[in-house]
C-alpha cells in the first residue's frame, strides 16, 4: 500500500499527519515513511531517525570527448531540456538544465558523450522505531532540480504488499508533487479551510484527477477560516477522512518537535481508522 | 554589426524587454544595411532552459551583440564562449530604435 500525503498549499500540516500516520500503523504492518519534500525534507525533527546509509543521488551528465566530436549538433538537437548548446565547434553543456534522460548520448552518431555522475543531493536511510523506516532524499542548496532525487528516493524500495508506504510530498502543485504521486495507491489531502488552502486544494483535485488517483481529505485546524471549503467538498465528492481541530496547545508541541499522536494519543485510533477506510475506498474502487 | 534586441513586440517601435530568455520576441538589427527583422524567441515557450534556447538562436544568427536588462548565468556563459558582445538597457531604453541609437552612440554599458 503506498499512500501519498499532499496538500497544495505549503504549512498545512502534511508532515504532521504524515508522520503520526506512520507511528500509528506501525501496530499493523512495517511502514516505510519517504520525505519526499527535498527542498526542505524535515520529517526527521518528528521521528528522528538513527540515519544508518547515506548515498550521493546522482545524476549523469553528459561529457563530450572534444577529439572524437565532429561538432554535428546532434545532441543540442535532441535534448529538451536545452542542457546543451553549440557554438562554433564546442558543445557546451549545463549540468543544472540535465535531467540524465540520456538522450544526447543515445543519439550522438561518433560516440563521442561518455556520462559522469553529478551529484545533486543525497538518500538517507535509517529506522526511526522497530516497524518504522525512514527514508529520505535531500536536495544541494543551490541545485535546482527536485524531481531527479524524489524518483531516485522512491526507488530505494520496491512497494509491497505488506508493507505500507508513506510519501511525505512535497508542498505545490507542479512537477515535484507529481513525481511524489505517481504510481501511490491513494491521495491523503491535507488542507485548511481558508482561501489559500482552498485554492491548492482544487489545484490538487485536478492533478488527481488526470492521474486518476482516489483521495480523501483531512482538514486541519479546523474551525478557522470561512465556509468555503465545505461547499466545494460538497460538490466534489471527495470524502474527509479527518478533521483536526485548531488548538494552539498542539502548535505549541508541534513546534518542540513531538508527534500529534504524542501529544493526543488518542489520535493513533483515529489514524487506524483512517486507514481502514483508505482501503476501504481503494478495494472499493478495484472492484 | 548585427544586434540582438529582447522585445514585447515585433517592430523597432516595440518596447524593449527587460528578460532575455523570456522575452516574446527577439529583434535583429544589421547595422550597416538598417535592415530589421523579428524572431519569435524560441526561449518563450521551453519549461526550463529558456535563456540557453535563446542564446543558441542569438549564436545561430551570428549575431556580434545581444541586448537586453539582464542575463542569466547560463546565457552569459553561452555568449562568452562565441565572444558575443553583452549589452545592458539604461534607464532611458524604452524603444528598439532607441536601443539601436543608444548602442551607436555608446551609450549602454557592459555585462559584466
Amino acid at each position: 500500500m503506498q499512500i501519498a500525503v499532499a496538500s497544495g498549499k505549503g504549512g498545512t500540516g502534511k508532515t504532521t499527519i504524515a508522520t503520526s500516520l506512520a507511528l500509528s500503523l506501525a501496530s499493523l504492518a512495517k511502514v516505510r515513511y519517504f520525505d519526499c519534500d527535498v527542498e526542505a525534507p524535515n520529517g526527521h525533527l518528528f521521528l528522528k531517525p538513527e540515519f544508518s546509509e547515506s548515498t550521493p543521488a546522482n545524476i549523469w551528465i553528459p561529457q563530450i570527448q572534444t577529439e572524437k566530436c565532429t561538432a554535428c549538433g546532434r545532441c543540442v538537437e535532441v535534448c529538451q531540456f536545452h542542457a546543451l548548446a553549440q557554438v562554433g565547434k564546442n558543445i557546451l553543456v549545463f549540468p543544472q538544465l540535465c535531467h540524465g534522460c540520456g538522450s544526447c548520448t543515445w543519439n550522438c552518431p561518433e560516440n563521442a558523450i561518455v556520462e559522469v555522475p553529478n551529484p545533486i543531493g543525497t538518500l538517507d536511510r535509517g529506522m526511526a522505531m522497530e516497524n518504522v523506516e525512514f527514508l529520505r532524499g535531500q536536495l544541494t542548496i543551490s541545485e535546482p532540480m527536485a524531481t531527479p532525487i524524489i524518483r531516485r528516493l522512491k526507488k530505494l524500495e520496491q512497494p509491497s504488499p505488506d508493507t505500507i508506504d508513506i510519501y511525505d510530498a512535497p508542498p505545490g502543485a507542479s512537477c515535484s508533487v507529481v513525481e511524489t504521486l505517481r504510481g501511490v495507491d491513494f491521495a491523503l489531502l491535507v488542507t485548511e479551510p481558508t482561501p489559500f488552502g482552498l485554492h491548492d486544494l482544487k489545484q490538487m483535485l485536478g492533478i488527481l484527477s488526470d492521474m486518476n488517483i482516489p483521495s480523501g481529505i483531512v482538514i486541519n485546524r479546523d474551525g478557522i477560516g470561512d465556509d468555503s471549503l465545505k461547499d466545494v467538498l460538497r460538490e466534489s465528492n471527495i470524502p474527509i477522512l479527518l478533521r483536526v481541530p485548531f488548538d494552539r496547545a498542539l502548535a505549541e508541541n508541534l513546534a518542540t518537535g513531538r508527534t500529534l499522536v504524542e501529544v493526543y494519543p488518542n489520535y493513533r485510533d483515529i489514524l487506524r481508522e483512517v486507514y481502514q477506510r483508505i482501503t476501504e475506498i481503494i478495494g472499493g474502487k478495484i472492484q | 554589426m548585427k544586434l540582438i534586441i529582447s522585445a514585447q513586440n515585433s517592430s523597432l517601435e516595440s518596447q524593449v524587454d527587460s528578460r532575455f530568455g523570456r522575452s516574446p520576441w527577439l529583434l535583429l538589427f544589421d547595422t550597416e544595411t538598417s535592415q530589421w527583422e523579428a524572431f519569435q524567441n524560441p526561449g518563450v515557450t521551453q519549461s526550463g532552459g529558456a535563456g540557453v534556447a535563446a542564446a543558441q538562436f542569438v549564436v545561430d544568427q551570428d549575431a556580434d551583440v545581444v541586448i537586453s536588462g539582464d542575463f542569466g548565468p547560463n546565457a552569459s556563459r553561452a555568449f562568452q564562449a562565441s565572444k558575443t558582445e553583452m549589452r545592458l538597457f539604461i534607464e532611458s531604453t524604452t524603444t528598439v530604435q532607441e536601443a539601436v541609437d543608444q548602442y551607436k552612440n555608446d551609450q549602454l554599458s557592459k555585462f559584466k
